[in-house]
């Protein structure tokens, strides 16, 4: 690598907020703090640091488009606001070698009482863009759009859908070298959506480096070739989306449980125990066996449905299957339950299993509690099966019984 | 295999160790170049701490955005209002009015020998170039506060924004005073071609208060209730239901401690040729305003690292 090829490269980045344990050390009003000062005059504040982002450190070069992944509370967003210069870091150093753009929010400073006409022209330059930028663009953005009935209209009576579409494209045509994007696509219906996932590979097609913030793991894996993970304020690991999501699946949702459990006491009246897959692998044709206990501690008015969620590798949920779908009534007790689903027509790759018990509501729920893999046809003449890669929930055909506990 | 968890064995590129001051990046698999220079990056973004310098060439670059955001007052101001621009006019006619009646012809208030309707008239016409611009920057702060938890821009553009806006309603008004002038048959003197200098010390002191006092709301929104406050008291305060001639000798080195007082008695002093401020008073009230402005100016960046915190 060239470091000329450099668009951007961030050494040792941290970034501290300072929060305050005793409410009365946080000077709401001036007044206090100026009677804190006076009575305790050297006193510090009982503060706790807490780093947003801990010593981050990474290249990104021209024209590369990088995901940025992590739960929430990992420092995306904050990494995010130090990179567009809206906070300013506690330690280490960015070098830009472009101007940058970035659209941490859809249609900040839009003004609802302007029209579109006046909107595009407003935000074009609170994004940073010089007035002959904006006019030189203005056609674009409005076509990008498709509000040129609605130019001299007050965006307040816009439908929300052109309103967004609207603060997109002002975004979208950003003349910066590097654009950094928060979020943004989570709105906006499907066929909009695609529209700036496409807009954006064609900037970056362009020669621009494009940063794309998204819990929506096909939109990366769509967009990006590499994709960063960030966990509690560090880097966790760059790499190709899908190695970073095999990971991120693996590790990045301590906030629910995870995993298989055994004695837990939640509480709760119902838990799920001791789950456990038929096999580890399977042929797209066979039948796929889920097997789980069932603990229900008291008799309940309503019925106990029993849920398991197939999710791909990209996080969508492919499959559902529930006890209360195959009239499965679950009794007071251990039980030990056995879903089989018979023709899961899934496509050959790794996939994980949400288990649930709700009645209607969720009193216990274990994502990812289990893993297996689809393995490739055996023969191509035998793969006639229906794909489902559409992202649609399907009720599989499956069945479940009462196993032998 | 009855264990899925075998399936998800922890991956081996996940970083761990801790990174130096300036690792390579950890990464980067081509072959590193490290001998190459690095190219001087477009901006470098450290870690600032204390005083710094205004970058007046970022704000500059920026000025269609702080032209923007004056269009936008503009536009906004007497939107859904009946009487839309009259306001403008309307609103210092109606404080001169009142206090015509109450100064004017109830307490009998000294007007250095003109009308008294066009005397405080003058004197409105300054102050309330003053108390717009101070109202409108010391809250923009607050009113912005997505923008500027959201958006990078220099946060200087934001108050200043409200210069261009306040300046078309002093206009306005500066229209109708000419009215009153002609109206009173009153002559200025070759003091009006002092005016602008006048009206440029006003909005340059008036800038420098609005800037403290918005920087300071971020974390204390006391000022937004002191302020009216404050304002009042000033309004009384200085030469505008009076005049400087009205106010006794041994307190006139109080009064002028005020640089409002030197400036709004010059500026009426320029329209109507009337009052006496003294060439002492000007240069004081001269020196505290460009020390006003630098000090709100620096305070000001000072403070504004931490707006997108705080606010």
């Amino acid at each position: 690598m060239s470091s000329s090829d450099l668009a951007l490269s961030v050494y040792g980045l941290s970034k501290a907020y300072t929060i305050a344990h005793n409410t009365v050390e946080r000077h709401v009003t001036l007044a206090e703090a100026v009677l804190h000062r006076l009575r305790r005059p050297f006193h510090r504040a009982d503060t706790e640091t807490f780093w947003a982002l801990k010593d981050v450190s990474f290249d990104i070069k021209k024209g590369e488009v990088v995901g940025i992944i992590g739960r929430n509370g990992a420092g995306k967003s904050t990494l995010l606001k130090t990179l567009s210069r809206i906070t300013e870091p506690t330690a280490g150093e960015i070098n830009l070698y472009g101007r940058v753009g970035s659209l941490l929010e859809v249609g900040t400073g839009f003004h609802p009482e302007l029209t579109g006409r006046e909107n595009i022209l407003l935000n074009g330059a609170i994004l940073g863009m010089t007035k002959a930028e904006v006019r030189k663009q203005f056609d674009a953005i409005v076509d990008f759009a498709g509000v040129e009935q609605f130019l001299d209209t007050p965006v307040k009576r816009y439908s929300s859908g052109m309103y967004v579409r609207l603060a997109f494209a002002v975004a979208a045509h950003l003349e910066s070298e590097i654009l950094i994007v928060d979020e943004v696509l989570a709105v906006g219906d499907a066929e909009f959506q695609k529209k700036c996932l496409g807009k954006m590979k064609e900037v970056a097609t362009g020669g621009k480096t494009v940063l794309l913030v998204s819990h929506d793991q096909r939109s990366i894996a769509d967009t990006c070739r590499k994709t960063l993970m960030l966990r509690s304020g560090r880097i966790e690991m760059i790499g190709t989306p899908a190695e970073v999501f095999k990971h991120y699946a693996s590790v990045a949702r301590p906030e629910r449980r995870t995993g298989v459990t055994y004695g837990r006491n939640l509480g709760n009246d119902a838990e799920i125990c001791d789950p456990v897959m038929g096999s580890a692998t399977y042929f797209s044709d066979e039948p796929i066996q889920i097997l789980f206990s069932v603990l229900k501690k008291k008799q309940q008015p309503r019925t106990l449905n029993a849920i398991a969620e197939i999710v791909n590798a990209s996080g969508q949920i492919v499959t559902v299957v529930t006890s209360l779908q195959c009239s499965v009534i679950i009794e007071n007790g251990l039980q030990r339950m056995r879903f089989i689903v018979r023709s899961p027509r899934l496509r050959s790759g790794r996939y994980s299993i949400n288990l649930a018990l709700e009645e209607p509501e969720t009193l216990d729920r274990i994502d990812d509690a289990l893993r297996f893999e689809i393995l490739p046809p055996r023969d191509r003449a035998h793969g006639g099966f229906r794909l489902l890669h559409d992202g649609s929930i399907v009720h599989a055909d499956a069945d479940c019984e009462i196993a032998a506990a | 295999m009855s264990d899925a968890q075998t399936l998800t064995a922890p991956e081996p590129r996940a970083l761990s160790a801790d990174h130096g001051a300036r690792p390579a990046p950890p990464y980067d698999t081509d072959a590193p170049a490290l001998s190459v220079p690095a190219p001087k990056p477009l901006l470098t973004i450290r870690p600032r701490s204390g005083w710094s310098a205004l970058n007046l060439r970022e704000l500059w670059q920026f000025r269609d955005l702080l032209l923007s955001f004056a269009s936008r007052d503009l536009k906004l101001r007497y939107k859904q209002t009946a009487l839309g621009v009259i306001w403008v006019v309307l609103q210092p006619l109606m404080a001169a009015g009142v206090f015509s009646f109450v100064f004017g012809k109830v307490a009998k208030m000294p007007s250095d020998g003109v009308p008294y309707f066009a005397f405080s008239f003058a004197g409105m016409l300054g102050w309330n170039l003053f108390s717009n611009i101070v109202t409108k920057t010391s809250g923009c702060l607050l009113g912005n506060q997505q923008l500027i938890s959201k958006v990078f821009f220099p946060r200087l553009v934001l108050p200043l924004s409200n210069v261009p806006s306040a300046l078309v309603d002093f206009a306005i008004a500066l229209a109708m005073m000419g009215v009153l002038l002609v109206t009173y048959r009153i002559l200025p003197g070759w003091g009006l071609l002092l005016l602008p200098v006048w009206m440029a010390l006003i909005v340059a002191l008036a800038v420098g208060v609005g800037l403290i006092s918005s920087a300071l709301s971020v974390s204390y929104r006391d000022v937004q209730y002191i302020l009216p406050v404050a304002l009042q008291i000033l309004l009384y305060a200085s030469p505008i239901a009076y005049g400087v001639s009205a106010v006794p000798q041994r307190w006139r080195n109080i009064y002028f401690a005020n640089p409002l007082s030197g400036l709004l008695e010059a500026f009426r002093w320029s329209l109507l040729d009337r009052g006496q401020p003294s060439p002492a008073s000007i240069a004081y009230a001269a020196a505290a305003t460009v020390g006003l402005l630098l000090l709100g100016a620096f305070s000001f960046k000072r403070m504004e690292r931490r707006f997108a915190d705080v606010i």
